[in-house]
């Protein structure tokens, strides 16, 4: 400060004219508009993209849903609000948000099986999946793997290695056990592993193992016909 | 600097000054997405949008924006293109907006693209930026290809999903995992250094012989 000011005194001529700056409204003016115009064009965009992205999430889920419960005739979506299932979302809660599982009818208006999906880590990230089982006999319907980022060309096969996918269309029954290919008795819960992917193979057993614990509570008391052969309006 | 001429300012990113090989700018994508030569061009016309969409606007109002606040000004423009990008890529191309992930986000801390706002499309007209832009662009496409294909081919044994080799090829994994990408970029490197080499030395041996002819 001292020396400022003492610069200034000796040398008065010497002091250039200040340059014009900037005024500080024109700074904070430049960005808010700039602000204001990405923002615009931002949302502009958003209103044509985001329709696609749900309609393209809503496609791929109802597409897993069918696959994992082996093509049932309709399934309804039970969400889980207060510690119970109910086919209606409360008003302002976003369904994406919200745990559910899907219930699988059979043309006669039977449970033929629920869909349940579920995350958690794998080796890399976090393993996506969804998986069908039949509450009456405890054996899966089926099993796809959603969002993985799992090594290429080992982990990766959890979803790549059809011999692995298979197993779990063929009923195995919950909890499942993993085992090394070969080295399992025949057992109806053995899943054989991946050689070269233990970690991720587990992983995806471990997944539903959870899932259906969880879950388990609620088989009993689902309500037994679909929601539309219920009599209820909605 | 010396001045440059319009068909220097679009030939020289291609190649001579390629961002990635040459200038070591926007590593991050050339390592991180070149796993699949689909990921590689996914994220080289990504980044060719952005670069392209901001150079046109940083050139067009660069005499509106006060120094003080250029980079903030940059940045904005830069973060708005690819939220754009990322938006559509998602609407569009669904599969390979999964593959790209969070990397379409880190386009907006490319320095090759804030680079070129802040050497160039600042300070010359629209037309020339816009060639530089497109010059820098291909360039880094060009340089995503080659990382792309190299580890595609090497490490899955397929060019675009193609089969290659047939079943009894045995993929490279390491390839198309981050070590891969570290590898082949080192690789592609060296070659640029032994060609830079080769033509400074071939010119010296011409300027030898030019002196002594001479004398």
């Amino acid at each position: 400060m001292s020396d400022e000011t003492n610069a200034q005194e000796a040398s008065p001529v010497a002091a250039a004219p200040e340059e014009p700056g900037v005024s500080a409204v024109r700074l904070f003016m430049t960005l808010a508009v700039a602000g204001a115009m990405a923002g615009l064009l931002i949302v502009m965009v958003n209103q044509f993209t985001q329709p696609r992205i749900i309609a393209y999430k809503a496609k791929m889920l109802k597409l897993a849903v069918t696959e994992v419960l082996q093509g049932p005739a309709r399934y309804d979506t039970l969400y889980l609000i207060d510690g119970a299932l109910t086919p209606d979302l409360p008003a302002g809660l976003k369904p994406e948000k919200q745990k559910a599982i899907y219930v699988g009818y059979t043309e006669a208006g039977e449970i033929k099986g629920i869909a349940i999906a579920r995350g958690e880590s794998g080796f890399q990230d976090v393993v996506m999946l969804i998986f069908g089982i039949d509450p009456a006999t405890q054996g899966l319907t089926g099993m796809k793997i959603l969002a993985s980022k799992e090594t290429p060309g080992l982990g990766d096969k959890i979803y790549k290695d059809l011999d692995f996918v298979q197993q779990f269309f063929e009923g195995p029954t919950v909890p499942l056990l993993g085992v090394k290919i070969g080295a399992g008795d025949g057992a109806p819960n053995e899943i054989d592993m991946i050689t070269g992917a233990t970690i991720s193979s587990r992983a995806v057993i471990r997944i539903i193992n959870n899932a259906v614990t969880e879950w388990e509570p609620f088989f009993e008391n689902l309500d037994k016909k679909p929601v539309a052969a219920r009599g209820e309006t909605k | 600097m010396r001045t440059t001429t319009p068909k220097e300012d679009f030939t020289r990113g291609i190649w001579r000054e390629n961002p990635v090989f040459l200038q070591m700018l926007g590593l991050c994508p050339a390592l991180a997405v070149t796993n699949t030569v689909e990921n590689a061009i996914a994220m080289g016309l990504a980044t060719f949008f952005v670069l392209f969409c901001s150079s046109l606007l940083v050139s067009s109002c660069k005499s509106f924006i006060p120094h003080e606040v250029r980079i903030s000004t940059y940045i904005l423009i830069i973060a708005t293109f690819v939220t754009l990008a990322d938006m559509v890529l998602e609407a569009v191309v669904p599969e390979v907006h999964k593959e790209l992930g969070a990397f379409i986000a880190l386009i907006v801390v490319n320095c090759m693209i804030l680079g070129r706002q802040e050497a160039f499309a600042s300070k010359k007209p629209v037309g020339r930026s816009l060639l530089d832009a497109t010059g820098t662009g291909i360039g880094f496409l060009i340089a995503m290809l080659m990382m792309g294909g190299f580890r595609e081919v090497l490490g899955m044994g397929t060019f675009l999903g193609f089969e290659l080799f047939g079943p009894s090829y045995e993929p490279w994994v390491v390839m198309i995992l981050p070590a891969g990408g570290f590898l082949t970029l080192g690789f592609i490197m060296l070659g640029f250094g032994y060609y830079e080499q080769r033509k400074i030395a071939k010119a010296k041996e011409m300027s030898d012989v030019e002196g002594r002819v001479t004398s």
